[in-house]
């Protein structure tokens, strides 16, 4: 029950902070002091206050966009073991639903910006769906590695990889490649640098910001914590890979699982820092860059 | 009375159906509300006639003698017969009653009891189909079938897109119906006799040789890549119901051929399966990327349709792997899956077709570049296409999603087999299939946000309404059995498991799809997710609503003074990207905008993306044809003595080959 609980208040509550993290980081490689470490908890709270601006053009599908993008955020966190604390629900088959529960929120978050009638939320949702028709076959290659090396078919078992002794060596090449793989499947899928720039609103960078022009007040709040959140899932899922072993009581594990989470937010701003973002027409090399790692992992496996 | 009787009945009337309405005049609608009747009387029949098979322990069966020289009528109605029965008596039906709103009696007057005639015998040979246990006789209803499709489909005859179409199914149907005879040539050779049924004495090799001549007669009929190049034009071409139908049923007639065709042996080689998964998902890859270049809303829909059968023939591919290898938890996953996925298919395609058909009854154009914010105009067909499109790009909780998920699972066990070294490489489908997933996203984003999102880009719609309600129910209804079947995907897991057993008689499975599915978790992930939904739009309704600032606010335009319905991103531009990733296998065509000067006159700027086989391949090979082989008319000079030699001149060559003993 404790664990449960723990789970949920994780995932719920501990999200907006990793933002939080990479928005210090950047500012420290910056020389700045940059915002606070919770500023993102406030802006949240203040959208929830406001009032919304709504276009004459859009229909229903514009508000439940951020609705059903932040409940498939919320639903694939209850399906993700955080180090220690298992996950929420775990069953055979658990990560299709996972990967096809982000596939239901890209669909929402897209037609809701082209619902706007607005060229610039075109665009961004055509990128999206574009770059996702790269990262998912990068995920299911991982998955297939994670299937082969565990024996089991639940997420849950999946991650579970520190009770497999799986650091065996033949393991580690293919697992280091899945790791490379599914970072930058994370970094494309919460849409950071390199593949988009998250400070900017020109047309010719933007994905993500692009699509959200629109919204406004408590809607862009949902939009806001649902995208945290959905970093918060993604990074736990590649965190589960870099630190497989928990020989921690549940209280330490559940703290270094935190610290862990906070070590990726830093690597995302670092890298934010110090790379540039690529053209928009080089992106998909980059994503097939990381099929083929997860795919040289699979082979690795099966050969 | 046997089920098997009841069936029959049901099929007869259904083939009866349209030919009442022929005595009453023209100009009124009482004909066809009389032909649907009678047609759903015939389905309801034949739907408990299916019933009750299902409930009998051993299939029932009927055989007749006729005076034809081959064969003999024989059918039964086993479990695999049932499953297709079912998704007959059911889209069919729908379609017809949505006809009584689409495709008036009244309005339409010199087409619309040709289209009833055959609408009635399609579905009949459709049904005879699945369960006729003798070659001849399935060849027979084969043909029926195909051109029963041919005559219902080529209504609108007089527009000259029609006729090249439907020339070319027709062309198309017919070359795999002569493969198809090749193939019982072939089994009669092995069997001895003309009947269906399952045996023992084929050898492997000659089964191998049924087999890949069956992929390739089905094939046709399933739209498999290469043999696809019919399908679009005459799906787009066709009234809307019977797209429904063609699509959603007549395909998985091309799906049963092949699964019949191996239930038939007991024998079976590891390289079928590998042949099928390379097959489908080739066909799953490259119908859907096809699908995002398309303009025309019909097209779209069938490409899609393209995709979905590769995906099914993955499914079997699969199952049949288990089957070579003895894996029966393969066979049980896979084959479950397929068959799952041809009823969602016929289920979610035809609801996306009947919706195709409103919006083109309200607004005259298949074209999706001229469409725009219909979803003010049309919210409940909105609403149902919304539904269609998340079905059909598998997206949980509907059942699209269930099907797939069979499928994945049946392809990540063969992960765990370690007996057999190549059978993991089967697994890379996963990751054909999770491209597909992505690129359906981005096909029905596409097309639903073209259609409904927006303002109007024409005129066209601009008294656009929603349909009448002989057109609404019959897609309410599928909408229903879509979510019924997505939210809950356990009811169909007993009739699923009797298939798949019909099918593979031979495998002894351990347990049920049940055992293998999660039920408990699946409905209560599904409600969570409605209910985090629902929960967002009570929020919204009782409490977000007021916030929203007054008055008429216009989308963001940074800024732009004078924004128009024009400047929307179109489908072309939605697309481009995608198009551009896929262009070693799409080859699009484009016509560049050159700009010359500073301020650039009129210039425009079109995308189109032709059919690769067809519009590259065939159709110029046959041009090139047309050109070179008139010089062979030389030996065709109409006059009777010249061909009287030509006949002496070969029965003396033959003579001569014979006395020598060349030719026995």
């Amino acid at each position: 029950m404790i664990h449960i609980l723990v789970h949920l208040l994780l995932l719920l509550l501990f999200p907006p902070l990793l933002i939080g993290v990479i928005n210090k980081t950047k500012a420290l490689f910056a020389g700045r002091v940059g915002i606070p470490f919770f500023q993102l908890y406030r802006d949240i709270l203040k959208l929830m206050k406001k009032g919304m601006v709504i276009s004459g053009t859009t229909t229903w599908v514009f508000r439940a966009g951020p609705v059903v993008s932040l409940a498939v955020a919320i639903l694939a966190g209850l399906l993700v073991p955080l180090g220690t604390i298992p996950a929420f629900v775990s069953f055979t088959g658990d990560f299709l639903l996972f990967a096809y529960l982000f596939a239901l929120g890209r669909f929402f978050t897209t037609t809701a910006a082209l619902d706007t009638g607005s060229s610039f939320e075109g665009m961004g949702s055509s990128r999206e769906v574009t770059f996702a028709v790269l990262t998912e076959p990068a995920m299911f290659f991982a998955f297939l590695v994670l299937a082969r090396l565990s024996g089991s078919l639940s997420l849950s078992g999946m991650l579970a990889l520190g009770e497999h002794s799986l650091f065996a060596v033949g393991n580690v090449a293919p697992l280091v490649l899945i790791i490379v793989g599914l970072f930058i499947v994370l970094l494309a899928e919460n849409s950071r640098l390199p593949v988009d720039d998250p400070a900017t609103h020109l047309e010719l960078t933007m994905i993500h910001e692009a699509m959200v022009l629109d919204h406004s007040g408590p809607l862009l709040a949902l939009i806001e914590y649902g995208s945290a959140l959905k970093l918060f899932v993604l990074s736990s899922m590649v965190l589960n890979l870099i630190l497989p072993v928990h020989p921690w009581p549940f209280w330490l594990g559940g703290l270094i699982w935190a610290l862990g989470l906070i070590l990726i937010a830093v690597i995302i701003g670092t890298i934010e820092s110090i790379m540039a973002r690529i053209r928009i027409p080089r992106v998909p090399a980059l994503l097939i860059a990381a099929i083929l790692l997860c795919g040289s992992a699979f082979i690795m496996l099966v050969r | 009375m046997s089920s098997v009787c009841i069936v029959l009945a049901g099929i007869s009337l259904i083939a009866l159906s349209g030919f009442p309405a022929a005595f009453f005049p023209s100009r009124s609608n009482t004909g066809q509300r009389c032909t649907v009747v009678l047609f759903s009387a015939g389905s309801l029949i034949g739907i408990a006639g299916t019933v009750m098979s299902l409930l009998q322990d051993s299939p029932p069966a009927l055989t007749l003698r006729w005076s034809i020289p081959w064969g003999q009528f024989s059918v039964s109605v086993d479990a695999l017969s049932a499953f297709f029965l079912l998704l007959i008596f059911t889209v069919p039906m729908l379609g017809a009653i949505y006809g009584l709103g689409y495709w008036k009696q009244s309005e339409h007057r010199d087409s619309g009891q040709r289209l009833g005639i055959f609408f009635g015998l399609l579905t009949a040979a459709m049904a005879m189909i699945v369960i006729s246990r003798d070659s001849v006789l399935f060849l027979i209803v084969w043909e029926t079938m195909a051109l029963s499709a041919f005559f219902a489909a080529s209504v609108e005859d007089d527009k000259i897109e029609v006729r090249k179409a439907m020339w070319i199914y027709l062309v198309c149907t017919h070359i795999g119906t002569l493969i198809l005879y090749i193939m019982f040539v072939l089994w009669h050779g092995a069997t001895g006799s003309f009947a269906l049924f399952p045996t023992v004495i084929v050898t492997a090799h000659t089964a191998s040789a049924i087999f890949l001549v069956s992929l390739f007669g089905f094939g046709f009929k399933a739209g498999l890549m290469p043999f696809h190049v019919w399908l679009p034009g005459a799906h787009a071409n066709a009234p809307c119901h019977v797209s429904a139908v063609m699509s959603g049923v007549i395909l998985k007639m091309g799906v049963y051929g092949i699964l019949r065709t191996v239930s038939l042996f007991s024998v079976c080689e590891p390289w079928w399966g590998t042949a099928l998964i390379i097959a489908g998902s080739i066909t799953a890859l490259l119908g859907i990327a096809f699908a995002m270049g398309q303009s025309d809303l019909k097209r779209v829909l069938a490409y899609s349709s393209i995709e979905n059968v590769g995906i099914i023939t993955t499914g079997i591919g699969i199952a049949l792997l288990g089957k070579a290898y003895h894996i029966p938890v393969l066979t049980l996953l896979g084959l479950g899956g397929a068959l799952f996925h041809v009823w969602n298919h016929g289920l979610f395609k035809s609801l996306m077709f009947l919706n195709a058909g409103a919006i083109i009854h309200a607004t005259d154009t298949r074209d999706i570049e001229n469409l725009g914010g219909l979803a003010k105009k049309m919210p409940l067909t909105a609403f149902l296409f919304i539904l269609g499109a998340m079905a059909i790009s598998a997206l949980p909780p509907l059942n699209g999603f269930a099907g797939e998920w069979l499928i994945y699972m049946g392809i990540f066990n063969t992960l765990s087999v370690s007996s057999v070294s190549n059978l993991p490489l089967a697994a890379l489908s996963a990751v054909v299939l999770a491209m597909v997933g992505a690129l359906a996203v981005a096909v029905f984003v596409r097309l639903y946000s073209v259609i409904f999102s927006g303002e109007r880009r024409t005129e066209a719609g601009s008294h656009a309404h929603e349909g009448s309600l002989a057109m609404k129910i019959p897609v309410i209804i599928t909408a229903l059995i879509c979510v019924t079947l997505g939210v809950e995907p356990a009811l169909v897991a007993p009739i699923l498991d009797r298939a798949v057993r019909a099918c593979a008689p031979s495998l002894a499975f351990a347990g049920t799809i049940g055992d293998t599915v999660p039920q408990l978790w699946v409905i209560w992930m599904n409600a969570a997710l409605v209910a985090l939904i629902a929960i967002g739009g009570l929020w919204y309704f009782f409490s977000l609503r007021k916030k929203t600032s007054p008055g008429a606010h216009p989308t963001w335009d940074c800024a732009y003074a004078r924004p128009k319905a024009k400047m929307q991103y179109t489908g072309a531009s939605f697309g481009q990207s995608v198009i551009t990733l896929f262009s070693f296998a799409l080859f699009p065509s484009a016509e560049k905008v050159k700009i010359t000067a500073p301020f650039p006159a009129k210039v425009s700027f079109r995308l189109s993306v032709p059919d690769t086989v067809l519009d590259r391949i065939i159709l110029p090979f046959f041009s090139k044809a047309h050109k070179i082989l008139p010089k062979v008319y030389i030996l065709q000079q109409g006059q009777t003595y010249l061909y009287v030699l030509y006949v002496a001149v070969i029965t003396a060559v033959l003579f001569l080959l014979s006395m020598s003993g060349v030719v026995q």
